[in-house]
């Protein structure tokens, strides 16, 4: 397969693009909800919109009503989010909750999908237990209870965690906090009880929580997938949610890069314009360089990803670290080659570096994913 | 895409025929390598009739057109034929500055009889080609070059020097820059065509830091250069070169391999038992960008076909590769420690690891520096001001 869009992604690309360049923008949608001191950090008029764009079904399969895309539509979408900063729970329930629940059973795909269709309902997960990324060790526990499981334990860094209708919970069924069988992954409501969330504004203004289950009593329905046999369907979702994020990852790193050269055409210094000069000029050109590169490295793993091919978990690592540092230098280029103004909250380009910040540490950052890369080639 | 599937399979019955298993293996060394030309010998039999079952099917430059020696395959089967060499690890039958260079700006600058001879002569290997662009005083800066020819009405006399040209000791034939109007410094430049062993030609080989020549000087001292043996226009020898200089920087990044896409750091661990936590660190940073730069390489073959990519585009890749091969080579040095500084050790292969990485530093200088990649890559894609 060809490492570009076909004609329908193309289609697809125009439409979001323009769409969320009219509906996305950073003054109606980031601005507007930062500084009202919205308590969801989003828009849900925008994600009805997405709705009826058919953009929250894309992951969705057809039988379940949805579109029945793959992961290279969807990070069509994430990448125009990304360039415009636009807030949105997309990720989190159409890519990550979406991928968990299509390995759900019929009841719990029939309970939570038609809302997430409309864009009536908004989806959270809740994975990392600490400060850093490492879903390698799950301590959260489940345990039988009746006909169902009581959940223990805290989570963090849960993404609209406190906007959310449903978040899937990753906890221990069985076996040591490190083992790689034993987990279970549930679909938890947001009024169970038991169920408490410290909400935080994160620097990015987004709103995520601290989570802590206190005997979350759940029926056996709650469920996705196999119990003890959830780090398969964990996988799944962390892979989609992982390119996902670089995608919108790409966005971003693509929204400062133009910000910034348009910028180093119109200031003028020493009488001349700063993009005349080479010190700047061959920094944007390998800021460039590295962008492209990025992009390949996320289309292939869309693209494997789609095939089901084995290499993809692969080139997904090698996909988020890679955007991860390329992102990363595009916003620090950013506010350097923009000087003064650059430091300004009036000015977009330090929401870029916030948004960057944020999205590069959901679900592994650049070093998380460079070691991960290192393990599976096998040193 | 049926007939596709059909090419595969007679491809692959054919690749089973006549693909000797030792052309099978990976190339160790420059005697691996069949370069042709008056004075080529083969290594071995099986060489030998490698190199004639491809010059036969047109398959040693197979998409070129039949009519000029090659097999008029079209992107999709040269691809499937990319595909099924690399599948057995086929060598390639012939390596030539012909093939990559001289035959793409003949393709599109040459006259009907100068394809039919010339590039025929490339595709069966009979004349060895080598470039004459750098001079002494024009590197980065090739437009100022002064290798002069003088019109004597039928003929050109050619006076000057050049430089860093690749096994020009080794080579039959030169494509040459060579000012023809000192009043013009763009349009006054002719592509010349002409044989290495006209008098007033000699080469002295460079001995580079690796310990190795690849390159020469040549010098041209009344060097008699009939008035038909020229691409394009008179005066007109930079757009030429302009074009040409687009498939070196596509061949020196390494666009086409696709051979160095596999994780080196697993490698090194192999060899050297372990390592320490900061070269591993190092070694799964660079396999993260090595990788990442390897779907690229495919992403820019793919859209080259079909005109998707930016016409400056492989500066990117010239740039980006380069860069990348250096640091590649910089890893295996550290990874090697003191065995790796042996520089003519029989358990080195005569010290191929330092003189492999010695050799990696022209990589990012030859073909364009990496600071004229930069340069290309801010005007012409990013579009920023200045001359």
């Amino acid at each position: 397969m060809a490492l570009y869009h076909n004609d329908d992604q193309a289609m697809l690309a125009d439409s979001a693009s323009q769409f969320l360049a009219d509906e996305g923008a950073i003054n109606t949608q980031l601005r507007h909800w930062r500084d009202t001191g919205c308590k969801d950090g989003f828009g849900h008029e925008l994600w009805k919109q997405f709705g009826e764009m058919g953009f929250t079904g894309i992951l969705v399969a057809e039988d379940d009503g949805g579109l029945g895309m793959g992961h290279v539509e969807a990070g069509i979408v994430l990448e125009e989010i990304g360039r415009n900063l636009t807030p949105s729970p997309f990720l989190t329930s159409s890519v990550l909750a979406a991928t968990a629940l299509g390995q759900g059973n019929k009841d719990l795909r029939g309970r939570y999908l038609p809302g997430l269709l409309t864009g009536d309902s908004v989806f959270a997960v809740a994975i990392d237990e600490g400060a850093k990324h490492r879903p390698e060790r799950i301590a959260t526990k489940a345990e039988r209870s009746g006909n169902g499981f009581k959940l223990s334990g805290k989570k963090d860094f849960v993404i609209h965690g406190a906007s959310a209708d449903m978040i899937i919970v990753a906890a221990r069924t069985s076996g040591a906090d490190a083992d790689r069988d034993g987990i279970t992954l549930f679909a938890v409501p947001k009024d169970a009880s038991g169920l408490s969330q410290d909400a935080v504004r994160l620097v990015d203004s987004s709103i995520a929580t601290h989570l802590v289950l206190d005997g979350v009593v759940l029926d056996g329905d709650a469920v996705i997938g196999e119990i003890d046999g959830g780090r398969d369907v964990l996988d799944r979702m962390l892979n989609a949610g992982r390119i996902g994020a670089a995608a919108e990852g790409v966005g971003v790193a693509r929204g400062a890069m133009d910000m910034t050269v348009n910028y180093l055409k119109q200031r003028k210094q020493f009488g001349k314009l700063i993009g005349e000069f080479q010190g700047l000029q061959h920094r944007a050109a390998h800021l460039y360089s590295e962008l492209e590169i990025s992009r390949a490295a996320v289309i292939k793993a869309q693209q494997l990803l789609d095939a089901g091919a084995e290499s993809a978990e692969l080139m997904v690592s090698v996909a988020k670290a890679k955007v991860g540092r390329t992102a990363n230098l595009a916003v620090r280029e950013g506010v350097q080659m923009h000087g003064g103004i650059g430091m300004t909250d009036e000015y977009d380009i330090g929401l870029y570096m916030k948004r960057d910040r944020a999205l590069a540490e959901f679900l592994g950052d650049a070093n998380y994913h460079t070691e991960r890369v290192a393990q599976l080639s096998g040193y | 895409m049926a007939d596709l599937e059909t090419f595969r399979s007679e491809t692959r019955a054919w690749l089973d025929a006549n693909c000797p298993a030792e052309m099978r293996q990976p190339v160790r060394d420059e005697e691996d390598v069949y370069w042709g030309g008056r004075r080529a010998k083969f290594k071995s039999a099986a060489q030998k009739s490698w190199f004639e079952a491809c010059v036969a099917k047109g398959y040693t430059v197979p998409a070129w057109p039949k009519a000029y020696g090659g097999a008029g395959l079209d992107p999709a089967q040269a691809k499937v034929l990319r595909e099924e060499m690399s599948r057995i690890n086929a060598r390639p039958p012939l390596s030539s500055f012909g093939i990559w260079m001289l035959g793409p700006a003949l393709l599109k600058f040459g006259t009907e009889e100068q394809k039919v001879h010339f590039l025929g002569e490339i595709a069966r290997g009979e004349i060895r080609w080598c470039q004459g662009y750098s001079e002494p005083g024009s590197g980065s800066d090739l437009v100022s070059m002064q290798t002069f020819g003088e019109d004597k009405g039928d003929h050109w006399v050619v006076n000057g020097q050049k430089i860093w040209t690749s096994y020009a000791d080794e080579a039959d034939w030169i494509f040459c820059l060579v000012r023809t109007d000192k009043a013009n410094k763009y349009q006054g430049i002719t592509f010349m065509l002409f044989d290495m062993e006209t008098p007033g030609v000699t080469t002295k080989p460079i001995l580079l830091i690796s310990g190795n020549s690849p390159f020469c000087e040549t010098f041209f001292d009344d060097v008699k250069v009939p008035k038909d043996q020229f691409v394009g226009e008179i005066n007109r020898g930079w757009d030429v070169a302009k074009y040409l200089l687009g498939h070196e920087r596509e061949m020196i990044s390494g666009a086409g391999g696709g051979d160095r896409t596999s994780a080196i750091g697993s490698a090194m661990l192999r060899h050297t038992g372990e390592l320490d936590p900061i070269l591993r660190a190092e070694l799964a940073m660079f396999d993260v960008d090595a990788l990442a730069y390897g779907a690229m390489g495919e992403k820019f073959l793919d859209e080259i076909k079909v005109g998707k990519a930016h016409p400056a585009q492989p500066n990117m890749m010239k740039y980006a590769g380069t860069e990348l091969n250096k640091r590649r080579h910089e890893l295996f040095m550290s990874a090697g420690g003191s065995r790796a500084l042996e520089w003519d050790s029989e358990e080195t292969g005569g010290g191929k690891t330092p003189r492999g990485w010695l050799r990696t530093k022209a990589n990012s200088i030859e073909g364009g520096t990496s600071e004229v990649m930069l340069n290309v890559i801010s005007k012409r894609i990013l579009e920023l001001p200045g001359d």
